[in-house]
């Protein structure tokens, strides 16, 4: 098989190299967010003219004057019946700058585990509100899952103001209560916006009502924003997959640890751990997909060749030896849960982290968060669908788990149901959020966080 | 106070993948998860663009071994010689196994009744689900793409399907992270689609990057086609043209490749793949909107034949 990469200018402009961008949307049921994503799809021409013959039709059958842009992306029969989001769609469209997937999740507050959903692969959430109503209990909701998440950017976008008069005031109060209020979340970046979804402005095209403000409309932000960080900055992560081993007669001896990258940098000659067992060895090769390489980083997807014969299969993890990760059995995480049936304290669990997984005890649950007004409950006996909440597991084996907030793809993992299969719950390892949750809940208040009752 | 932060310029990082190393280093780790995870996976394959560059991506994924799964080929008697004929060859250019599943036979036994339309894209998903039942299949991989259609828009990259071979958008488990759910009872199965988050337009230019054959109709060539609903057709044993249908001559190709009865030609003068690319790039028509008759059976006919047991 020839798998050789020619240049891409040899197949003319449309083959440029451009990069992909994740990004989430979140937004109550009346904020308008179907109409912004429909804009985006629409005034970017990517709604093709056979989709949107299917809208006015479909819009028509309904005995509506104009398409409803909402039945782009309301696809399934009950929620075109019921006129509702069940849940999380994926779209895809692409300017000549960038492609990017979108997941577009229900704004309803039953479905926070689908915001959650949407949030986890998102390295940008949208979040919007009615320029009517300002900061309301929902968006310091959908702050809070951006925070919790850890979505490296959030977009503050402040919808409908065509029915403020365009007035930068209203704009400017509103930015600055979110902003404030995201950021003692430890949301690192916040990007204010004033459009209106159903008017277009400031969506695609620049607004000529708002002569006021001078940034981005929120296509450009999505084309510009720089989303990959530096890979050199972050200890390297190796969860191997798969062992690969040909046993052909032109590769007798050949055994390669297949995986995705989760962090870092790997370089041919770096001293290596194998977790758990703790045995090392050197890199002798790596190869991206039939290229052999000397140093390859996240997310790529490669094959890592050691010096030495070592014992290792698919769940465990191989890291620098100077950087190595601690494996426990107990362990401590923000969770999300996402199934009817109830989560509670000594219930017996699979947990998947990253290519391994275990048996697992739920042994407690400390708290349960209300993203309302960020307050926590104690010993809440359960946590039900859409809670987030505080676990302490115990684990059958030691797993190499870093902190949340440290790594998105090593510091997270799915409870499962040992009996059924179903996925129960959404897990962040570590404290982080804890302190973030607390500050931003005091400076709310207006008053001090004490620590019985701040233990999040 | 921040009111609007200037978006920043993309910095020039040496690491930044391009989007079609992305797709490519996520859908290779689909096929692993699925290696790792599950007893007896089996590669869905039509001899369509789809199929053939998952299939690329499962050799790139297990190189320098073969790739660890079997081909299930489901052959509705209506098929274009042309994708057979490449079906054949890379089975045995890459010493992959082949199992079809005939809807002709089906129908020869009694065990399926030809439809009076002719179509015989419905009848496939009887012979599918009895191939993934007898050879006990527990991971099925599929092609299907969420951005063909807006059923398949809500459709996991690991998707649970019942004894029955159904899909019930309502139980759909929640999916993280890269955190993929495989768990199964016995006689449920998996259908897994290693290219959820591509577009047409991804698909044809990894095909240029990696310079991989397809079947020639891909390509624009002089055809005998007859016009239906709006589509061109090509002639054949499985009942076109009919009565008042005028045969011609045009340059046509396809954008996808199923059921003759059912996968209509456009007029096209793409011949080479940088034409192939532009004309999508251009077009405003989606592939399965100009040239699937089975979807527009209904609103929601996709979703209803996936609760059915179809891809």
């Amino acid at each position: 098989m020839d798998t050789s990469a020619f240049p891409a200018a040899d197949c003319g402009p449309a083959l440029a190299a451009t990069s992909l961008l994740r990004f989430a949307t979140a937004g109550s049921v009346d904020d308008g967010k179907s109409t912004l994503v429909g804009r985006l799809l629409h005034d970017s021409k990517s709604v093709l003219a056979d989709q949107l013959e299917a809208v006015e039709s479909a819009s028509r059958s309904r005995g509506q004057d104009t398409p409803d842009l909402a039945l782009l992306t309301d696809g399934l029969r009950a929620e075109r019946e019921q006129g509702i989001t069940i849940d999380v769609a994926y779209r895809y469209f692409a300017t000549p700058r960038r492609r990017f997937i979108l997941a577009d999740t229900p704004g309803h507050v039953q479905y926070t585990r689908n915001m959650v959903t949407g949030a986890s692969t998102a390295e940008l959430a949208v979040v919007l509100v009615d320029a009517r109503n300002g900061v309301v209990e929902q968006t310091r909701r959908h702050a809070a899952v951006a925070a919790l998440l850890r979505v490296p950017h959030v977009v503050l976008a402040v919808n409908k103001m065509d029915l403020v008069d365009y007035d930068e005031d209203v704009f400017a109060g509103i930015a600055e209560e979110f902003t404030r209020y995201a950021a003692s979340l430890g949301v690192p970046e916040i990007t204010a916006i004033p459009i209106s979804a159903l008017v277009g402005d400031n969506v695609v095209a620049p607004s000529a009502h708002m002569d006021w403000y001078g940034g981005p409309t929120v296509l450009e932000h999505l084309e510009t924003v720089a989303v990959t960080d530096d890979p050199s900055d972050d200890p390297a992560r190796f969860p191997v997959q798969y062992v690969i081993r040909p046993q052909t007669p032109e590769h007798p001896d050949y055994r390669g640890y297949a995986g995705q990258i989760a962090s870092g940098l790997l370089r041919v000659g770096q001293r290596v751990t194998v977790l758990p067992s703790g045995r090392t060895s050197t890199i002798e090769g790596l190869d991206v997909l039939g290229q052999s390489v000397d140093v390859a980083w996240a997310p790529q997807s490669v094959t890592v060749l050691l010096a030495d014969e070592l014992d290792i299969s698919r769940g465990d993890m191989i890291v620098p030896s100077d950087a190595a990760v601690t494996a426990s059995q107990d362990l401590t995480a923000t969770v999300c849960h996402l199934h009817d049936t109830p989560l509670t304290p000594g219930a017996r669990v699979l947990l998947k982290h990253t290519t391994r997984t275990v048996k697992a005890i739920v042994k407690e649950i400390p708290s349960r968060l209300t993203l309302d007004d960020l307050s926590q409950h104690p010993e809440p006996g359960r946590l039900v669908a859409n809670d987030i909440g505080r676990v302490v597991l115990r684990t059958s084996e030691p797993l190499p788990v870093d902190a949340y907030a440290d790594s998105r793809r090593t510091g997270s993992f799915v409870l499962i149901d040992p009996a059924d299969g179903s996925t129960l719950t959404a897990g962040m390892a570590g404290h982080a959020f804890a302190d973030a949750v607390r500050d931003a809940a005091g400076a709310e208040s207006g008053r001090e966080a004490d620590d019985d009752g701040w233990d999040f | 106070m921040r009111t609007a932060v200037t978006a920043l310029e993309e910095r020039e990082n040496p690491y930044a993948l391009s989007h079609l190393d992305a797709l490519e280093s996520e859908g290779v780790h689909i096929f692993r998860e699925v290696a790792g995870e599950f007893e007896r996976p089996v590669i869905l394959f039509s001899g369509g663009k789809d199929s053939i560059v998952m299939l690329h991506l499962a050799l790139k994924a297990f190189q320098p071994a073969p790739v660890p799964f079997a081909l299930l080929h489901v052959d509705t008697g209506h098929n274009f010689p042309e994708v057979l004929d490449y079906r054949d060859r890379v089975v045995a250019q890459h010493g992959l196994r082949l199992h079809v599943a005939s809807v002709q036979e089906f129908i020869d036994r009694g065990e399926l009744k030809e439809r009076p339309d002719g179509t015989r894209n419905p009848l496939q998903t009887v012979p599918l689900l009895h191939a993934i039942d007898s050879n006990r299949f527990d991971a099925v991989f599929g092609g299907g793409r969420r951005d063909e259609e807006k059923a398949r828009a809500k459709e996991r990259v690991f998707s649970l399907r019942d004894e029955f071979g159904g899909w019930n958008p309502r139980r759909q488990r929640p999916e993280l992270w890269q955190l993929y759910n495989g768990r199964h009872a016995p006689g449920e199965h998996v259908r897994v689609f290693p290219l959820s988050n591509w577009t047409e337009l991804d698909v044809w230019q990894y095909i240029a990057r990696e310079k991989i054959e397809l079947p020639a109709i891909y390509y624009a060539h002089e055809r005998t086609v007859f016009s239906r609903s709006g589509m061109w057709l090509a002639p054949g044993e499985w009942g076109g043209p009919g009565e008042g249908e005028r045969v011609e001559q045009r340059k046509v190709r396809y954008r996808t490749v199923g059921d003759m009865s059912c996968t209509g030609a456009v007029d096209s003068d793409a011949d080479s793949i940088e034409k192939v690319i532009a004309e999508i790039a251009a077009s405003r028509l989606t592939e399965r909107g100009a040239t699937r008759a089975d979807d527009k059976l209904s609103e929601a006919a996709m979703e209803d034949r996936k609760r059915e047991g179809y891809f």
